[in-house]
């Protein structure tokens, strides 16, 4: 029998033939008859009142077909819409603007040159207030109110574990380490940027939305939810997400560009479309991180003991953080990491302040990386506290094998772990000891060499139904799968590939579950009158949830195989016995019938009192979260003269479970690994004191090109999940998660000896320059 | 707005239009004549989303005016293949050079013309050339890899 390639096999990916071709279909590449287009004129300012907006200055340009404002869109009450996080953000202002680059009217016409003009000619009055940009002084007395509807710019104050036990422990250790540290904004940058086209059918009260989406069905009960009092209803709202170029999270939020396009569709009765341009991506989609952590951690006896993080987050003038709903801070409580700690608190307020609303999205299962961040740093700190080598540290202070299952000092329940055989098998790639005699040498000649580490432990699959759900909304995921008459499948899903490679990678995993090679599997997401429910791609949910749901329906169509094979074969059922991809009697191996056989004789011959036809469909709630964890190693050399970090060397060793097809699995740690070292590095989404964005295109905000990027050096070892049905885990971000503090470990060794005990990120040539003059080894000519 | 007449050959076929003095090439490309496998990715002309070869040499469409490239051979990716696949197309899928897709286009028409430049290049000088060239996904060790796999697909085919 011909080899199925399922788990295990870098099969060669299902979705490249059309996107070598140049014929993926991606958002702006979708054009309906008639289609108007929609730009939008946005603020200059960020806090001002509106005092007048001149449509007419719109309207007098050539093919513009209608202005919309915020008073156009209070008159349906759409002027505001919900945020995940019970809060409320605006569609368009009806008086007041919140942020520079916010959305301030949407202008309609019959070309995308048109609608631009259209933007750039709108005339709007503004009478500029004053700003708070500084969450610490946005929670002062007396400081600017950023929403005139709230009390004060205090959004919650959500906190986590024994505070009095935390602060007794730490009172009783013999070392203790503190650090402030700023995960500054960032934002995912995915090469295409968001967009939609709304296409409202007015006869039959139809809309079809095609969106760049994470989370089309989601989505789709969104709009039903906000739309409902116009008379849309769910089941005449159709959600398409074509092929999406990059999402990394910053494609789940709803964005004011998409309601704006859906009204000016229903206004105009015609598809509008809307695509927004890199700047207006960066400068008013949702960002990442934005966290200030002050971080206590102490030992006793070289023992971690306690860990404490009081964090201020900055959420801009909305909290519109797409988190599961009863997670204001995100899954911030895995800070313990890979370390046998017994007591830890987290705090985290929430602040308004005049920037974009957003939150989370960075290829990160809800501030986990903020979470790794703190304890990775802390960690390395506190081993040299004690005057041990961080790895040395580490290796005692991690969870061993055998504790597994784990419970947490902050109540998570780790599946699995195996952290020191990765940390060992780093060390090893690298040649950890011959680096540090390396460095020895290097920094008695005044060269700058440092060697970073970052053991962390990452907590997806979001995730049971007890605790996990988006406004209400259960959070597990499905698939559908129907084998046709000739063994052929096509195999459906609540989940939506960004990239990933889901149509291989489900496609393997049915293979391995039934023997029919992946080449023969249809695989399809993203169209809500198609697809089974489910609430999409994002924190490395696919999977751990969708992925199980694929194994799980695999194997109720083998249950009912095994009855028609029973039939076909006139065998007892319990004397059947399954190898890849056929029944066969137990003792006789030759008489079988493959899964093809029987999927023929399912429509063709099938056993009395069973239904014909061979599917199943399968809704996976995940029985606990999957937590996968990684070593890595990186070496860098700073440039004395421009404060230049360049990444010499980086190991990166993942155990992410089972690996459905190594060659994807690697290739998304290769990327998340880049987007690890980019803020790290280079990037930041700023702001001046008026709140105006320096760091808004991509002139300003760098993205690693291959000149920056290092050649990854990956290894891997598997410890498989107990509870997944094939033992994965979950890989798109754990390298994102897990690559910013190896960077900055060694960044911080590099400098050790002359007294550098933190940096801060985005660690750019003139940050590190400047902590090389003050320590007078910047390289003067 | 002035309107221009202009004949652009692209991929091999010319086609003759009136077009805006301001519409850009890349929006040519897309809009006009529905090649929609060149894309756009920014507004300050960094990223090579949409990269094409203009008179053989990479050129970020979304900064070249369409009246500027009056008379100009163009090849987008649909013309890279020629029916079957390029060696660039070939290594790109062998070495799971792209993810997404959305910068493979570009990324595939600056390799080409780096190939052509020098068919052997190391990696320093692959990463160099396509330094123009974002990508958001694949973190370029693949890219890397598939460029170095089209350049040994060239000198078998050459060879052969
Ligand atoms: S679209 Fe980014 S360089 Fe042309
Ligand atoms: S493959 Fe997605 S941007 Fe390159």
């Amino acid at each position: 029998m011909a080899e199925c390639r399922g788990l295990g096999h870098s099969v060669q990916r299902k979705e490249d033939a059309r996107f070598i071709r140049g014929q993926g279909r991606y958002i702006d590449d979708v054009k309906l008859p008639g289609m108007l287009y929609l730009d939008i004129a946005r603020s200059p300012y960020a806090h001002a009142k509106i005092t007048k907006i001149h449509e007419d200055t719109a309207m007098a340009v050539d093919g513009v077909a209608a202005v919309i404002t915020g008073k156009t869109l209070e008159g349906f009450k759409l002027a505001w819409m919900p945020t995940l996080m019970s809060d409320q953000q605006m569609v368009l202002p009806v008086d007041t603007v919140k942020y520079q680059a916010q959305e301030v009217a949407a202008i309609v016409a019959t070309s995308r040159y048109a609608a631009a003009d259209g933007a750039a000619a709108l005339e709007v009055d503004y009478d500029p207030l004053p700003v708070v940009v500084d969450p610490h002084e946005a929670l002062k007395p007396g400081a600017t109110k950023v929403r005139d509807d709230k009390e004060s710019n205090h959004i919650f104050h959500w906190e986590h574990g024994d505070a009095d036990g935390t602060d007794a422990a730490l009172a009783g250790c013999d070392t203790v380490v503190e650090q402030k540290m700023h995960l500054p904004r960032i934002h995912v940058a995915s090469i295409e940027t968001c967009g939609c086209v709304a296409s409202w059918n007015p006869v039959e009260g139809h809309l079809t939305l095609y969106l760049t989406t994470q989370a089309p069905h989601a989505i789709r009960t969104v709009v039903a939810l906000v739309t409902a009092h116009l008379g849309l209803a769910e089941h005449k709202i159709r959600v398409i997400s074509p092929d999406i170029g990059g999402g990394f999270g910053g494609k789940v939020p709803v964005y004011p560009g998409y309601v704006l396009a859906t009204a000016a569709s229903v206004v105009t009765g015609k598809p509008v479309k809307w695509i927004e341009d890199r700047s207006e991506n960066l400068q008013a989609d949702s960002f990442a991180r934005d966290y200030h952590i002050t971080a206590t951690l102490g030992s006793k006896k070289g023992k971690v003991a306690a860990l404490k993080l009081d964090t201020v987050a900055d959420h801009g003038y909305s909290d519109a953080a797409a988190n599961p709903s009863k997670f204001p801070a995100g899954l911030y409580h895995i800070a313990t990491g890979s370390y046998d700690l017994e007591n830890a608190h987290v705090s985290v307020d929430g602040v308004y302040t005049n920037k974009p609303p957003g939150g989370i999205a960075y290829r990160c299962s809800f501030r986990v990386t903020e979470a790794v961040h703190a304890i990775e740093r802390m960690v390395d700190l506190l081993a040299r506290e004690n005057g041990e080598d961080p790895a040395d540290f580490r290796l005692r202070n991690f969870i061993k094998p055998e504790q597994f299952p784990y419970t947490s000092a902050l109540g998570w329940e780790y599946d699995s772990g195996n952290y020191g055989a990765a940390l060992e098998k780093a060390m090893d790639m690298i040649g950890y000891q011959d680096l540090r005699a390396e460095q020895a040498e290097k920094r008695a000649r005044g060269e700058l060499m440092g060697i970073g580490i970052s053991s962390f432990t990452e907590i997806v699959g979001a995730g049971p139904s007890k605790t996990f759900d988006i406004l209400g909304i259960k959070m597990f995921d499905s698939a559908e799968i129907r084998i046709h008459p000739t063994g052929k499948a096509i195999a459906r899903f609540g989940t939506k590939s960004q990239g990933q490679g889901h149509e291989t990678t489900y496609a393997q995993i049915i293979a391995e579950e039934l023997g029919i090679p992946p080449e023969d599997i249809q695989v399809e997401e993203g169209d809500t009158d198609t697809a089974p429910y489910g609430l999409g791609t994002y924190a490395s949910r696919s999977t751990p949830t969708a992925g199980a749901a694929a194994s799980i329906a695999s194997r109720k169509i083998r249950e009912k195989g095994r009855k028609i094979a029973a039939h076909l074969l006139e065998a007892d059922e319990a004397d059947l016995v399954w190898e890849q991809g056929r029944f066969y009697v137990k003792g006789s191996p030759d008489r079988a019938k493959t899964i093809q056989d029987i999927a023929f004789a399912a429509y063709t011959n099938h056993p009395q009192g069973l239904e014909a036809g061979l599917e199943a469909i399968s809704y996976y709630d995940p029985p606990n979260l999957t937590f996968p964890f990684g070593s890595y190693i990186c070496c860098v050399d700073i440039d004395r003269g421009t404060g230049q970090v360049r990444i010499r060397r980086f190991v990166a060793v993942d155990d992410c479970g089972v690996r459905i097809n190594p060659m994807i699995v690697d290739g998304q740690i290769h990327g998340g690994l880049t987007m690890g070292i980019a803020p790290a590095l280079l990037e930041e989404i700023s702001y001046d004191a008026d709140g105006n964005i320096t760091g808004g295109n991509f002139m300003e905000y760098l993205v690693p090109t291959a000149m920056e990027t290092p050649h990854w050096e990956l290894g891997e070892t598997v410890t498989p999940s107990p509870h997944h049905p094939i033992g994965a885990k979950g890989v798109g971000e754990s390298a994102t998660v897990g690559a910013p503090p190896a960077v900055v470990n060694a960044v911080v060794d590099a400098l050790w000896h002359l007294g550098v005990r933190h940096m801060e990120i985005p660690m750019t040539p003139a940050r590190v320059w400047n902590v090389l003059n003050e320590h007078g080894v910047a390289a003067t000519r | 707005m002035s309107s221009h007449q202009i004949s652009v050959t692209i991929n091999g076929e010319e086609h003759t239009r009136e077009v805006e003095a301001r519409l850009l090439l890349v929006h040519f490309i897309r809009e006009e004549l529905g090649l929609t496998g060149t894309h756009i990715g920014c507004d300050t002309t960094s990223c090579g989303a949409c990269t094409v070869l203009l008179n053989g040499v990479p050129a970020k469409s979304c900064t070249v005016f369409a009246v500027a490239a009056d008379g100009a051979e163009v090849t987008t990716v649909e013309g890279l293949g020629n029916g079957g696949l390029h060696p660039v197309q070939q290594g790109f899928t062998e070495k799971h050079g792209l993810q997404c897709g959305f910068c493979t286009p570009g990324m595939m028409l600056t390799s080409k013309a780096l190939l052509e430049e020098n068919p052997d290049p190391s990696e320093a000088e692959i990463r160099w050339g396509i330094s123009g060239n974002l990508c958001r996904c694949t973190g370029y060790v693949n890219i890397v890899r598939a460029v170095q796999r089209a350049s040994e697909l060239m000198k078998e085919n050459s060879d052969g």
